[in-house]
């Protein structure tokens, strides 16, 4: 079957500015695509692009197997969410919604039909005569998807739809577009700042930055194998723990060396790295680091360090420390009996480690 | 703390300076109205009280015998020169020429309006640019360039005439009013609307018009009174039979012989004044609201 999007060499300039390089995503049906990145990195751009909203400079985009790169955006078949909603002020939710089909000229018992169909899926029924600006945030939310779910696309488009209501309607929002994604099994490309969102709601993960892909792949890949410091740190909260180190190859593997301020140097071993340059930077998640005793396995070694921190978070306590000149974050259990100013013994979970070169900020390993 | 324990000692006093400062703002503002308000007052009078009552009377009087005659000179019976008839023909010449020249910048202004904010196009801020600059054109500076060209187009003296020239000189402003409106709406309302499948008549149609209430009354009212109020326009580029009711009355007020007729000049003048003192009674609340109205939110 043909991909449902699929984007060749895109490019996009604004004036000599140039906005996207070379951006190549494919998708298949059923995809839930997250464009991730910082603000300015292109994102709704892209989004923009793809809706044909924006004219790209250069290469092609096909939707549903055909090129659509010079077609407008209502033939495009796409239907499109946008982060201020953007519904119609003066129209009523009921003709917000069907204002698309009565453009397109669809009979009235079909648009009324379809109508109903979409307000009982978002249960939107009681709120059908009133006007956008007689709605909550929620509500409003709910009726841009209604607009986008009337018009049954072959790809769904949503720009930061999320980012305008408050934190808990966040979360069961996200909830809710999830299920209809399962649901409809539909096609959605999704534009957010919010890694998290990413996270939780992708199939498939494109960070960008500066208008360039730093990595595409599942969730599960670009959090545990990211592919450049960038992703590294990006993606994940708290932060991946980036430490410069020093490897030296020996019998067993590699050997990491980590400086301390006022000790001794912290070495591990890895057994599985190879051919690591002398200097890397090490990264490893804060749940990759535990309290000693807490996490076996053959990759794990232990170390003493000394706590600088402890951030109680409710299921998990959050200790930092100090190694290679950065702090180090550790998720520990709630009930861990480290103290800030005393030594306490980690467990680094080798198993889990990315090194990058400190210079170009490549994957190593 | 202490700020709490002496504000009740404080309390009256405080009230006290403060209907006070309310008292001298109220008179102050009385007083000003008042001042504003004499002209008027001495013209309504005076176009009520007959000749004879102006020459042995007081200005500032009320009329002892009220009278509607100079009213009625002066609708039908004054003389603007030669002819007698009063402001009537003159009057609805103003109508038939502001009501289209009113309709037509409206119009066209929104759809700049629309165009510069809304839908950006390689020099739209240019374009924008010189339509402001327009604004600041003085009228005298296109008076003979503008003849010419009424009379190479034909239609010079004639009331479409009129209303070209009204037109061309208030697209500036109604552009202006209608950019800045539809600037503050979020320029994803016309996409979403793109992807819905709207065109471009379509979406000014059914989304950015019905929004524009406030900002129509305001270009309206502006532009009406531009319009109605025009001297300048309506001597130099009309002739006799199509001249609009300012210049008749200009004519009324000015080629009178002999005795000075206050009273018929005074009605005259207020028949002139009238359909821009009510388009401002009717529409003047919307006035205030559109100018001031800002973001529109969804």
């Amino acid at each position: 079957m043909a991909p449902i999007l699929d984007i060749k060499n895109l490019y996009k300039n604004y004036g000599s500015v140039e906005i996207l390089k070379d951006i190549n995503v494919t998708i298949e049906p059923g995809d839930f695509l997250v464009l991730v990145g910082p603000s300015g990195c292109g994102k709704s751009t892209l989004l923009n692009c793809i809706a044909g909203l924006e004219p790209i400079t250069d290469g092609t985009v096909a939707i549903g197997g055909r090129d659509m790169t010079h077609v407008s955006p209502k033939d495009r078949d796409i239907a499109m969410v946008f982060q201020s909603y953007a519904l119609y002020p003066t129209m009523s939710v009921a003709k917000n919604i069907t204002f698309g089909m009565k453009v397109r000229g669809v009979d009235a018992a079909t648009q009324e039909q379809k109508l109903q169909e979409v307000a009982q899926q978002l249960q939107i029924e009681p709120l059908l005569q009133r006007r956008p600006g007689q709605l909550s945030g929620g509500q409003r939310q709910r009726v841009a998807m209604g607009r986008a779910l009337v018009r049954d696309p072959k790809l769904f488009l949503f720009d930061e739809p999320l980012s305008n209501l408050d934190a808990k309607l966040r979360v069961e929002m996200r909830t809710e577009i999830k299920k209809l994604h399962q649901n409809l099994n539909a096609t959605m490309v999704y534009v957010t700042h919010d890694q998290i969102e990413a996270m939780t709601l992708a199939t498939k993960i494109v960070v960008l930055k500066g208008g360039v892909v730093q990595q595409i792949g599942s969730p599960a890949e670009i959090y545990n194998r990211p592919a450049n410091l960038f992703v590294a740190d990006f993606m994940g909260s708290p932060a991946m723990n980036l430490i410069p180190a020093r490897a030296k190859a020996n019998g067993k593997g590699t050997q990491i060396e980590i400086e301390r301020a006022g000790a001794a140097p912290l070495v591990l071993t890895d057994t599985h790295a190879k051919n690591l340059p002398e200097d890397v930077i090490l990264g490893l998640r804060p749940e990759d680091i535990a309290e000693a005793g807490f996490r076996a396995g053959e990759d794990v070694q232990e170390a003493d360090c000394m706590v600088e921190m402890v951030e109680p978070a409710g299921a998990d306590t959050y200790v930092v420390s100090h190694l290679g000149g950065k702090q180090v974050t550790a998720r520990l259990h709630a009930e861990t009996s480290a103290k800030s100013g005393e030594s306490l013994s980690l467990a680094f979970d080798l198993s889990k480690v990315s090194y990058f070169a400190p210079e170009s900020g490549e994957r190593l390993n | 703390m202490t700020d709490i324990s002496l504000s009740p000692a404080h309390g009256p006093s405080r009230n006290w300076g403060k209907i006070a400062l309310r008292w001298l703002l109220f008179t102050l503002l009385g007083i000003f109205a008042l001042f504003y308000l004499m002209p008027l007052f001495v013209m309504v009078t005076t176009s009520l009280k007959s000749l004879e009552e102006i020459r042995t009377g007081s200005l500032v009087a009320f009329p002892r015998e009220v009278t509607f005659e100079a009213w009625r000179t002066a609708w039908s019976g004054a003389c603007t020169g030669i002819q007698c008839e009063g402001l009537r023909p003159y009057f609805w010449n103003s109508v038939i020429l502001a009501i289209p020249a009113v309709a037509i910048s409206t119009i066209l202004g929104a759809i700049n309006g629309y165009v510069i904010a809304q839908w950006k196009f390689k020099g739209a801020n240019l374009i924008f640019s010189l339509m402001l600059f327009g604004c600041f054109i003085p009228f005298q500076v296109v008076l003979l360039p503008m003849a010419r060209m009424l009379g190479m187009m034909g239609i010079a003296g004639t009331i479409p005439g009129l209303i070209f020239v009204h037109v061309i000189y208030g697209i500036g402003f109604t552009t202006l009013f209608f950019r800045n409106y539809y600037v503050s709406i979020p320029q994803e309302l016309v996409k979403a609307a793109k992807v819905d499948g709207a065109g471009f008549f379509r979406i000014f149609w059914s989304i950015f018009l019905p929004l524009s209430l406030p900002i129509i009354v305001v270009t309206v009212i502006w532009q009406f009174t531009q319009i109605w109020n025009d001297f300048l326009f309506g001597v130099s580029f009309s002739q006799a039979g199509t001249q609009p009711v300012t210049v008749a009355l200009n004519n009324i007020v000015n080629s009178t012989t002999g005795v000075k007729e206050y009273n018929v000049d005074m009605a005259a003048a207020i028949i002139a004044a009238l359909p821009t003192l009510l388009v401002y009674v009717v529409a003047g609340k919307y006035f205030i609201r559109g100018l001031t109205a800002g973001s529109v939110k969804g």
